[in-house]
């Protein structure tokens, strides 16, 4: 292969590099490797460049971009979403949708990171090596139920057999059918492998040295378990809640069947409120004519959604790796 | 019931030999029990000012001394990982207020003993010991022994410094506060004299709230030495206590050890005869699970009784 070197093949006392076919192998499989390994590297371009397209700069020549109808100030400041009114009464204040996306990733994480880690506290420390061969497949299993009926069990099994005894007849208060509550119980279910495996791993990583010094001080395994192996393992920790947090606010299809598709500011957990991805699957689903302001804005919401995820994404990351070099 | 093997062939019967032990501890914690002599140890151990230490109540079934001056008696013990016998019947005193060295080659079940001290063995699982351990008279393993009190008047320094990824102040006032100590003077008196005992209190003075991590390798393991005298122990277990550090490092933890005896009983696991001929008092020579030979230091260096011992230290194996 090597053409310089290739003529004089005795010269190098045999070892020169030769065509064969095992090396031509591998080569192709690199070759292919990389395809594989491009593929999401394109996809990511793609889907920046389709939200920016359509909703910063225009750029498949149909007019204006969204934020050249609509300014960024409006987007941002307005407290009314109602992309599809006409005139005077279509407004583009993505304000309730993120309540909305917020409030039910809030939810989501008040049920599920505090479960999330006992269980992983549990499973790392305490369970015996059967009772964890029993817990894990289950836990993992909820990773594996369609969002679809965890969506459907928010709606039919949560909200009027769970939140309406507790809050409608015993505080009084109303329940709307659609509730934020009931779309961020079922998100943080959802969540619950994510960070119970993951601070799992982060609590195993710990030192078995750590433990025993912990327990050679007088702990008892309360002790160990909570203020020596959580604390050396809180960058993980801290990183499957950020997951956590950034796959609640991604989850669509559960919280636009919990959580209904009315946008509101009103900061209230038992009223339907709509999401970013709530409005998105409402909106691409139905028949928006395309190059309508309505059809754009649904770009510039996805936009939104994808930075935050992003920069939710990045900050865990920062966060995992300024920890790791704390305690290498 | 099956007998505990001595070799590793007895998987099946693991089980249903582990269940004979607490018996056959029971058998041997009652037969040495009849003296009176057992409520006055135990009296004045529950007494002592080492703090709230739970060690029972004497009611006559705990076992009298067999020689007073000793901190720890060990008689015939026999220690297993699952069917791997790892101690066979090791009978050994260790003084008071002295250093005991225990050597011997990797996997000579050393490291073992020691870890059989504090009790540090309950937490690997499936492991099991017979025979009795005496700690001032009281034997550690009867059933009503609370381990966590134990472990705080037996402090243990591990071979891989362990400091935790806290503030210097932190780490040394872990073990007080999981006493109940809470309160801020008494903490930091208690942090100031455990790093001056562990001669580190200089170097560190003006960054108590930094990272432990940020640490050298000698003084992180000096922090440990002062993290585990902070619970007031009497007994220090060293286990490798200087194999990581540079020879600087070593020596001061030799004199560091040196001093500490003098209110303190030390046992500490050398691969480093030097060491151990250097900072010991008795040794204790540890081959395939049998406690070869154990005395004074100096004669056991210069004339081992046994052969074996002879041609570990004069480094015909090992």
């Amino acid at each position: 292969m090597n053409a310089a070197r290739a003529p004089h093949d005795d010269a190098n006392g045999g070892l020169t590099r030769r065509f064969t076919l095992s090396r031509a192998r591998e080569q192709v499989i690199q070759f292919a490797l990389l395809l594989c390994a491009l593929v999401s590297i394109v996809t990511t371009v793609g889907i920046i460049f389709a939200l920016v397209s359509e909703s910063v700069v225009e750029m498949s020549g149909s007019g204006k971009a969204f934020f050249q109808e609509v300014s960024a100030v409006e987007f941002f400041t307005e407290t009314e979403w109602s992309p599809n009114f006409a005139g005077a009464q279509q407004h583009f204040g993505i304000l309730p949708l993120l309540v909305g996306t917020f409030m039910v990733a809030g939810v989501a994480a008040m049920f599920g990171l505090p479960i999330g880690i006992l269980s992983a506290v549990y499973l790392s420390e305490y369970a015996s090596p059967r009772v964890r061969s029993i817990i894990k497949p289950v836990l993992e299993l909820l990773a594996g139920v369609p969002s679809v009926v965890y969506g459907y069990f928010a709606l039919i099994f949560i909200t009027p057999y769970v939140l309406e005894p507790i809050f409608e007849d015993v505080f009084g208060m109303e329940v709307e059918v659609f509730n934020v509550l009931s779309a961020g119980i079922v998100v943080g279910i959802m969540t619950l492998p994510t960070v119970c495996s993951m601070s799992e791993d982060a609590l195993r990583a710990v030192p078995r040295s750590l433990r025993e010094a912990g327990y050679a001080l007088g702990s008892t395994k309360f002790d160990v378990s909570v203020k020596v192996v959580l604390p050396a393992a809180i960058s993980g920790i801290v990183a499957s809640f950020l997951l956590a947090v950034s796959r609640a606010v991604g989850e669509t299809m559960a919280v636009a069947m919990a959580a209904g598709n009315t946008p509101s500011t009103a900061v209230s957990l038992l009223k339907g409120h709509q999401t970013m991805t709530g409005f998105i699957a409402q909106m691409s689903m139905g028949e928006t004519p395309q190059g309508t302001i309505e059809y754009k804005s649904l770009y510039a919401v996805g936009l939104s959604l994808f930075v935050i995820t992003l920069v939710m994404n990045i900050v865990s990351q920062q966060v995992m790796r300024r920890f790791r070099e704390v305690y290498q | 019931m099956a007998p505990p093997q001595s070799e590793p062939s007895g998987a099946p019967q693991r089980r249903a030999s582990a269940l004979s032990q607490p018996q056959r501890a029971g058998r041997e914690v009652s037969h040495a029990a009849q003296s009176s002599e057992a409520a006055a140890t135990a009296s004045k151990i529950d007494s002592k000012s080492t703090g709230p230490v739970n060690v029972p109540k004497p009611e006559s079934k705990l076992s009298p001394p067999l020689n007073t001056t000793a901190k720890f008696e060990v008689r015939g013990l026999d220690f297993f990982y699952g069917a791997n016998q790892a101690l066979y019947n090791v009978s050994l005193d260790v003084p008071a207020r002295s250093v005991t060295a225990l050597i011997g080659p990797s996997g000579c079940g050393k490291s073992t003993f020691l870890r059989v001290l504090n009790r540090m063995n309950d937490i690997i699982e499936e492991t099991r010991v017979t025979g009795t351990v005496l700690l001032d008279g009281i034997d550690i393993y009867d059933r009503r022994i609370d381990v966590v009190e134990l472990r705080k008047r037996v402090g243990m320094v591990f071979q891989k410094s362990t400091p935790f990824p806290k503030s210097i102040f932190d780490n040394i006032s872990f073990g007080p506060r999981l006493a109940g100590i809470n309160g801020k003077a008494r903490l930091a008196e208690i942090v100031e004299t455990s790093l001056q005992r562990a001669a580190l209190w200089s170097e560190v003075k003006d960054r108590l709230k930094e990272s432990a991590l940020a640490l050298s390798g000698g003084q992180q393991q000096r922090l440990c030495i002062a993290r585990a005298l902070a619970t007031n122990p009497d007994v220090l277990l060293m286990d490798e206590p200087a194999s990581a550090l540079d020879p600087a490092s070593t020596a001061r933890i030799e004199d560091l050890i040196f001093e500490l005896k003098e209110n303190y009983t030390i046992v500490i696991v050398t691969h480093n005869m030097q060491q151990a001929a250097r900072v010991s008092d008795q040794t204790a020579f540890f081959y395939t699970g049998h406690l070869i030979e154990h005395g004074n230091t100096q004669q056991l260096f210069t004339k081992p009784k046994e052969q074996q011992t002879e041609d570990y230290i004069t480094g015909r194996f090992g």
